[in-house]
């Protein structure tokens, strides 16, 4: 075996055991029925009949537990609403971290390397505590509400909305759309806007055709960073919007612990799980295509 | 180059209007003082290089003039009108950059076409303007290439066509040959005086590449700390430098200290450690002065003394064979090493000499300079 063979086999093993083992232990379960047992599906694999027992296991899978999701509104629309909760965290976020991104790429090196910090810095703290930190902000008697008053200004109520969720979201996955749009702007050759501007461009101009065009792939990277938790995210809409926003983050919870259908909670997974391999394929071959092509460089 | 335009001299002519003067130019960064009181004259249609060591404020005086920095003190103008603090999109003047700055995500086509769409030009104008720079860079049926698809001669082209396209004022051009083989680098060099002579445009060049310089140059300045130390048509840079910086930046120099023992109609008498020399130049009698002979303007003989005003006793220590050339190192009686260069006119059989021989050196005294500073 090469040398480096046992360390290359490392990610293997480790994407085995935690990705595509429980891969393959949620899909069965989303295949299986509810059943008044412990746990609480069937079928169960019967080793001890063999073949048969395997043969009969495979049989009682089916694909019933979906056929039942596509029938119920509830989960269509927590679907749609978890996807649309996403996409608006998402748009906010390129709206707010590229601007910061921007900013802090134009910093002298001292700078940038202070401000870089400090957005990472949150990290630093549980993120449990972090989203309590915005109940006491936004509950009825919170830190908002008592600046409104002081200023005169009319009482919000905006704990246990959507708009708190989104809130919470923003906030929470600011980094994670910074970071990489930072790293694509600070590597960017500062001669070419330059160069832009030379021939003519006002900076205005040099800014959206060569900074920010060159600067797409980053963006689109922290977008599916942001994207994709988002859809799946469980604590911020279950502490910050109430019985109101209905997210699949808290449908699979809600399926898995206070109704105990753990097919039902296993399919929503993996529609959802499904769904998100989408963009991120996508991106891959984004990637793949604009690296072919610095590959062909002489 | 000199032999082909000895009549292009506008900078003697005083009725000539410079295209580009620089008034008293001073620029710092913070304590750092880039480029310090500089005075200087370009006029249409002239090669004109910058050369220096990095550091030595050439590339600010350039960005001064595309508008990427502002002067600290002093005046810009470009045909008479002062460029201020323009930024620099709204001045007629373009640069290629020293790593081409080429836009990656466009093609050759869309890189050559981005000062022209800045111009308002019609689309069907600007494909004819594309079209035709490219074939005068010779990138005919590139031009759909991305800049990573090209090898880097492709790219200087690109960058080339790019600058020159909406027909600047001014090119500005940054080390242009700095990236690509020595081969590569000649070819280009006589490819881009070509050019600029048929254009008829006016190129200023920032290099710290004395060859360069002297191939590509109508006149080079020669700066030093932020100053210019000296302007003038290569040969003059060459033949007649103005100091000791200027004759050792500018090719290979031996310099002999000394007193001036007489000085008359244009003929110096120097007394040194190494015996009395003679050269043209201008001195005052009794003052510290610097002989400066060139090696290739030192003959080497073996055998008797020659006969000759300036002559030198001395033993070779090393030589280092180029083919067209052979330097040698040769240390006289008193110590000093003396660089003396031979053309190797004959194969092998012109290399008579070997380390450890006893040599003589002589130069004509119309051969040497006598420099005061």
């Amino acid at each position: 075996m090469k040398r480096g063979g046992l360390a290359a086999l490392a990610p293997f093993l480790w994407l085995t055991l935690f990705v595509a083992i429980p891969f393959l232990l949620v899909a069965k379960l989303s295949l299986s029925d509810t059943a008044l047992a412990m746990p609480p599906y069937a079928p169960r694999l019967d080793w001890s009949a063999g073949w048969a027992g395997i043969r009969r296991f495979l049989a009682a899978l089916d694909f019933e537990t979906y056929a039942r999701l596509t029938g119920d509104r509830l989960y269509i629309d927590a679907y749609l609403s978890s996807l649309r909760l996403a996409a608006i965290g998402s748009g906010l976020l390129l709206l707010i971290g590229y601007p910061m991104a921007y900013g802090i790429s134009r910093c002298p090196p001292a700078v940038r390397n202070a401000l870089v910090m400090a957005v990472i810095l949150p990290f630093w703290t549980s993120f449990l505590i972090r989203i309590y930190a915005w109940i006491a902000i936004l509950k009825p008697a919170g830190l908002l509400n008592a600046a409104l008053a002081m200023l005169g200004l009319p009482e919000q109520h905006i704990l246990n909305t959507e708009a708190a969720v989104i809130l919470g979201l923003v906030y929470a996955y600011l980094p994670f759309m910074v970071l990489p749009i930072y790293a694509v702007l600070a590597r960017q050759d500062e001669s070419l806007v330059e160069a832009a501007q030379d021939l003519g461009a006002t900076p205005t101009r040099a800014f959206w055709q060569v900074t920010f065009p060159l600067s797409v792939p980053g963006a689109a990277a922290g977008a599916l960073l942001c994207f994709i938790p988002m859809a799946g995210e469980f604590v911020i809409p279950d502490l910050l919007g109430g019985s109101e926003t209905l997210m699949l983050g808290r449908v699979i919870w809600t399926e898995f612990f206070a109704n105990r259908d753990w097919p039902a909670a296993s399919a929503v997974a993996m529609v959802l799980l499904v769904s998100l391999t989408l963009p991120i394929l996508l991106f891959e071959r984004m990637q793949a295509r604009s690296s072919k092509q610095d590959g062909a460089a002489g | 180059m000199g032999g082909v335009r000895t009549s292009f001299a506008p900078w003697e002519d005083p009725g000539a209007t410079p295209l580009v003067r620089y008034a008293g130019v001073s620029k710092g960064f913070g304590s750092v003082s880039a480029v310090s009181d500089v005075s200087l004259d370009i006029y249409p249609g002239e090669f004109f290089a910058l050369l220096g060591p990095s550091g030595c404020g050439k590339t600010t005086l350039m960005r001064m003039l595309a508008g990427f920095e502002t002067p600290d003190a002093g005046r810009i103008t470009l045909d008479g009108r002062d460029l201020g603090e323009a930024p620099p999109h709204q001045r007629p003047i373009h640069m290629m950059f020293q790593a081409y700055a080429l836009f990656p995500h466009l093609t050759v086509a869309q890189n050559v076409a981005f000062g022209l769409h800045r111009q308002g030009l019609a689309k069907a104008v600007i494909a004819d303007r594309v079209a035709e720079m490219l074939a005068l860079v010779k990138l005919d049926g590139l031009g759909g290439r991305k800049p990573d698809q090209l090898s880097g001669g492709q790219r200087q082209r690109v960058a080339l066509a790019r600058a020159l396209a909406p027909q600047p004022r001014l090119l500005l051009l940054d080390e242009p040959l700095a990236a690509l083989d020595r081969k590569l680098r000649e070819e280009t060099q006589f490819e881009l005086m070509d050019l600029q002579q048929r254009l008829g445009m006016t190129f200023m060049i920032v290099t710290h590449d004395q060859d360069e310089a002297m191939v590509l140059a109508d006149r080079i300045a020669v700066m030093n700390q932020g100053r210019i130390v000296q302007i003038g048509r290569p040969a003059d840079i060459y033949e007649a430098p103005a100091d000791r910086y200027v004759a050792g930046f500018v090719g290979d120099i031996n310099l002999f200290e000394g007193r001036v023992e007489s000085a008359k109609r244009g003929r110096v008498r120097l007394g040194s450690a190494e015996g009395a020399f003679e050269a043209e130049g201008v001195a005052d009698p009794g003052a510290q002065a610097w002989i400066a002979v060139r090696p290739e303007k030192i003959q080497i003989h073996t055998g008797r003394a020659p006969r000759a005003v300036n002559r030198l006793e001395g033993r070779i220590l090393d030589y280092g064979y180029l083919g067209d050339w052979t330097t040698y190192l040769i240390e006289t009686t008193s110590g000093q090493i003396v660089r003396a260069a031979r053309a190797n006119a004959t194969r092998a059989s012109d290399r008579p000499l070997d380390c450890g021989d006893a040599v003589w050196l002589t130069f004509p005294p119309e051969g040497a300079v006598v420099l005061t500073r």
